[in-house]
């Protein structure tokens, strides 16, 4: 007859994974809430766009695809959110070819939610390959790169695209990330051409942009589904992150347990051997 | 709307044939498997080809005059040039548009990593020394540089400042797997939300 932890240390680990499928489930179907603590990091990135005038001009670049969705998708829509309320005008580009759906779908539902008009409000450029060689040519001039928006229409066409030319017409640059297209963004954008920039990055790339915030040469750090939670407090507008926090945290808490029951089964089994 | 439903149907069933991969292989997720990596090559093409190709190339070519079109063969050139690797006897003309990108490349690279990334980094590390989390930055720094220098033998201070950046290495470790984990938690859960909201209804 085994024992309790002889038991535990060979369990199924189909039956881990029921258990963390009920506690994702459980607090999104009984809609729990949690309080979000907002980090000085999301309040810098949000103050920084908070404080522009209406009609200034904000870059999101989508550099992300549908395997981040979860994290940065909801930090997109938080952000042209606080955009658009403030009458801030957006253009959207992508690094990440994949993830520019993405984008379109988040602005054509925020820009509803405000009435904002395509061309008059937002553009939506697409994407280009070759990266660095981007960053560098709109530090000169954004035409060379983007002589039409996504649907090849002449960016020209749109007012308030006229009078961009290179960085110095974006007031602020803001990278979502899912890899390393962000550091791209800080030594080429912000290094050469001095453009202030936030970035939003998934879990795992959070933690290599830290320095960059502690050396100033960003000015905002969103991170992970966390941080998304922070800017959707901040905006005052609940979304997917704000729900999915209470599951997190529950996860959290049951890989602690099962980390503690580990251990302690496998140094009971190593000292009976 | 008839699209959408399609749409979500389709999304959340080849989302439970990847999930059925939890309980053992089947053919289910491998179905999906094999449908996530042909649709991401064929929206790449098209990508390329819409994004990259025609609106840079061909109609650059078809709209521009004088020298500004004529040097646009020289991208389309070397952009032929690199299919060559397709067959072994002239694989070794692809080098030539190669050592093209692995040029700018490394001439990017090289200013960006000073410029953007070295220099500032060691500036922000010049802190005064009067608070404690400009202490630890700098002992952090110091001690992981040290840790990483092997022409000394690790003896006395030496290796106690070693010792010491491996504790700072281990902890920039833990901060990184935390992180980890909670975006691979969040995967799911944006997942589950998707089956139990746009699929199932079941949260408004």
């Amino acid at each position: 007859m085994k024992d309790i932890w002889t038991k535990l240390a060979t369990i199924d680990r189909r039956i881990i994974y029921l258990l963390v499928f009920l506690v994702v489930s459980l607090p999104m179907i009984f809609r729990m809430i949690m309080p979000i603590r907002v980090s000085s990091e999301v309040k810098m990135a949000f103050s920084e766009i908070d404080n522009l005038k209406p009609g200034s001009i904000v870059m999101i670049s989508i550099d992300y695809d549908a395997a981040s969705e979860p994290e940065l998708q909801p930090m997109l829509i938080g952000i042209l959110r606080h955009c658009f309320s403030k009458d801030i005008k957006v253009i959207l580009l992508g690094q990440w070819a994949l993830g520019l759906p993405l984008g379109e779908i988040a602005l054509n539902q925020v820009a509803k939610e405000y009435n904002k008009r395509y061309g008059e409000d937002y553009v939506n450029l697409g994407y280009r390959p070759g990266y660095t060689a981007l960053m560098v040519g709109i530090g000169k001039e954004i035409r060379d790169f983007f002589p039409t928006d996504y649907k090849g229409i002449p960016i020209d066409s749109f007012p308030f695209m006229r009078k961009v030319r290179n960085y110095q017409q974006i007031d602020i640059l803001v990278g979502l990330e899912a890899g390393a297209t962000g550091d791209a963004w800080v030594q080429f954008a912000g290094a050469r051409f001095n453009q202030k920039i936030i970035l939003g990055t998934t879990g795992v790339v959070a933690p290599d942009m830290f320095p960059y915030l502690q050396a100033k040469q960003i000015v905002g750090l969103i991170g992970g589904l966390q941080g998304a939670a922070e800017y959707e407090t901040l905006v005052r507008k609940a979304g997917s992150a704000i729900l999915g926090m209470p599951a997190q945290s529950f996860v959290h808490l049951l890989i602690i347990i099962f980390i503690i029951i580990g251990n302690i089964g496998y140094f009971i089994l190593r000292k009976r051997k | 709307m008839i699209l959408n439903i399609i749409g979500t149907w389709l999304a959340a069933t080849l989302t439970l044939a990847i999930f059925s991969f939890l309980y053992k292989d089947n053919p289910f997720y491998k179905l999906a498997e094999h449908i996530y990596v042909g649709v991401s090559a064929g929206f790449w093409v098209i990508y390329v080809w819409s994004f990259d190709i025609k609106p840079m190339l061909i109609d650059r070519f078809i709209t521009t005059t004088g020298v500004e079109k004529w040097i646009l063969l020289i991208p389309a050139i070397l952009g032929i040039l690199m299919l060559t690797r397709w067959f072994p006897k002239t694989a070794w003309i692809s080098r030539i548009p190669l050592s093209f990108t692995i040029g700018i490349g490394a001439g990017l690279g090289v200013t960006a990593s000073i410029q953007g990334f070295l220099i500032p980094q060691i500036g922000a590390t010049l802190l005064p020394l009067t608070t404690i989390n400009n202490i630890l930055l700098v002992i952090g720094v110091i001690s992981t540089i040290i840790y990483f220098y092997f022409s000394k033998e690790f003896k006395g201070t030496w290796k106690f400042f070693s010792r010491l950046g491996i504790i700072f290495i281990m902890v920039a470790f833990g901060a990184s797997f935390g992180y980890t984990v909670m975006a691979r938690i969040s995967l799911l859960i944006g997942r589950i939300y998707f089956l139990l909201h746009n699929f199932l209804h079941i949260i408004p």
